[in-house]
């Protein structure tokens, strides 16, 4: 029983057999596993906000309720311009953002973003008709993985409200602590931008930064995790330019600027 | 006779033969998902499922197996199986299965498997093969259980995310121990744990 045609038929059958069961079980669970990762998605749009706390369980009813003030719009990354005619249900970011045709190359950078969708859906927080913050999907290149996250900023549109990360790879406990709360309530009330210009400045330091008030462009770096901390800078520093959401928010912008907002 | 011989064989890894505690044993897994009872609990029934379904398939296979290639067909068998048990994690308790990340794919790599389908399952007939394959799993299983309580209720003063002891920081006495949240703190809960075993199983301990 051990000749060679044996041995490589039997190698070939288990293999046969294992990679059915696997593939069956991939097929077979997909729809569930998507439906969960879109939850935890709108879940971290939620807490970017502030709208829900780090942790909180919230049923499908609680989310919508939350929802109700918040506004998903479909925005022409390259003018800044909202497209209403497009229903942000229908438009698939990431996806898009792999198709040569709705989307564009971008020169390299830190962040390695290589390509940028034509469009993307962004978060228009409203009270009372006016705009109280706007929550931004970012993503870039950790150490191990591209991190995938929303930056929420207040109406200012420079003042960070929050910063959560809902897909990544990095090493738990060391990159994996871009998840832990302690961390992330750091980044509400630091300012992205240099005073005055739209120069996104806001970094993750190499080691420990000051209250917002005193060190407003700095956050503390997580140690033994070197590569994630500045991932996270690059990230951030891309999106907030003129090859990310830089239009959008210079658009925003004016628009308060006018209704002196 | 075989009736008592089932039961050892599911019985012995618990305290008498455990994985961790004698053969120390799927130390970093167990070091790594203990921080609480739920994330314990599922790590639990995932390797318990994964020991008994490759115990069983290598038994059933094993007058089959060419010699020379049994490692790498029982190390297939248990990727495989491992593979499947994310994928019902990430559909069934994905808040869970973002809290263990990459711990259940290392499932693969815990030597208590292979070593059970190595060593037991490739002499054994299908079902004595299930049953030390559940009796490992359990084993493992306990031990992160124990360590999974103590580290949540020294670490935050709750049990299965209930509080049960009143936190200093909300005008109770109890100051929760940050090592017990993080991985080192396994270490200590773990050598205890082996510490009180041989205490009263002493012929556990190894010869000088």
């Amino acid at each position: 029983m051990n000749t060679a045609r044996y041995i490589l038929g039997f190698a070939a059958l288990v293999c046969l057999v294992c990679a059915v069961l696997v593939s069956g079980s991939a097929v077979a669970l997909r729809s569930l596993q998507e439906q969960n990762a879109e939850r935890e998605r709108r879940r971290n749009v939620l807490f970017a906000a502030g709208l829900a706390e780090p942790g909180e369980d919230l049923s499908e009813a609680a989310m919508t309720e939350r929802f109700s003030g918040v506004r998903a719009v479909v925005v022409d990354l390259s003018t800044g311009a909202e497209l209403p005619e497009v229903d942000p249900a229908s438009v698939h970011p990431l996806v898009e953002a792999g198709i040569p045709d709705s989307s564009r190359p971008v020169e390299e950078n830190p962040a390695r973003v290589r390509r940028v969708e034509k469009r993307s859906v962004v978060y228009l927080v409203e009270a009372a008709d006016e705009l109280d913050a706007v929550v931004l999907p970012v993503r870039g290149q950790g150490l191990w993985s591209v991190l995938h996250g929303f930056l929420a900023l207040e109406a200012d549109l420079d003042t960070v409200r929050g910063l959560t990360f809902y897909e990544h790879k990095e090493t738990p406990g060391l990159g994996g602590e871009v998840d832990n709360p302690a961390w992330k309530a750091l980044w509400p009330g630091r300012r992205v931008f240099r005073s005055g210009s739209r120069e996104p400045v806001i970094e993750v330091a190499r080691a420990a930064a000051g209250p917002p008030g005193e060190d407003p462009h700095r956050v503390d770096g997580l140690s033994g995790a070197t590569m994630t901390s500045r991932g996270v800078t690059n990230l951030l520093r891309f999106w907030l330019a003129e090859n990310g959401f830089g239009p959008l928010l210079e658009r925003l912008g004016e628009g308060r600027a006018r209704t002196g907002g | 006779m075989a009736e008592a011989r089932a039961r050892r064989v599911l019985m012995d890894p618990l305290i008498h033969n455990n994985p961790i505690a004698l053969q120390v044993l799927g130390i970093c897994s167990a070091l790594a998902v203990t921080t609480g009872m739920q994330t314990s609990v599922v790590m639990s029934a995932a390797v318990v499922a994964v020991t008994a379904l490759s115990n069983l398939s290598v038994s059933l296979l094993r007058n089959r197996i060419p010699t020379s290639i049994r490692i790498i067909v029982q190390l297939t068998i248990i990727a495989s199986l491992v593979i499947v048990t994310d994928q019902i994690l990430k559909a069934y308790v994905y808040e869970i299965s973002r809290q263990l990340s990459v711990f259940v794919g290392l499932i693969i790599t815990n030597c208590i498997i292979m070593g059970r389908a190595e060593a037991f399952a490739m002499q054994n007939p299908p079902l004595r093969s299930l049953l030390d394959g559940i009796g490992n799993g359990l084993g493992y299983a306990a031990l992160l259980l124990v360590t999974g309580a103590v580290r949540e209720i020294l670490g935050a003063g709750e049990f299965w995310g209930i509080p049960v002891l009143p936190l200093a920081s909300e005008g109770g006495w109890f100051t929760p121990n940050g090592l017990m949240s993080l991985s080192p703190g396994a270490f200590f809960v773990i050598g205890f744990l082996i510490w009180i075993l041989r205490t009263f199983r002493p012929e556990q301990n190894e010869a000088d």
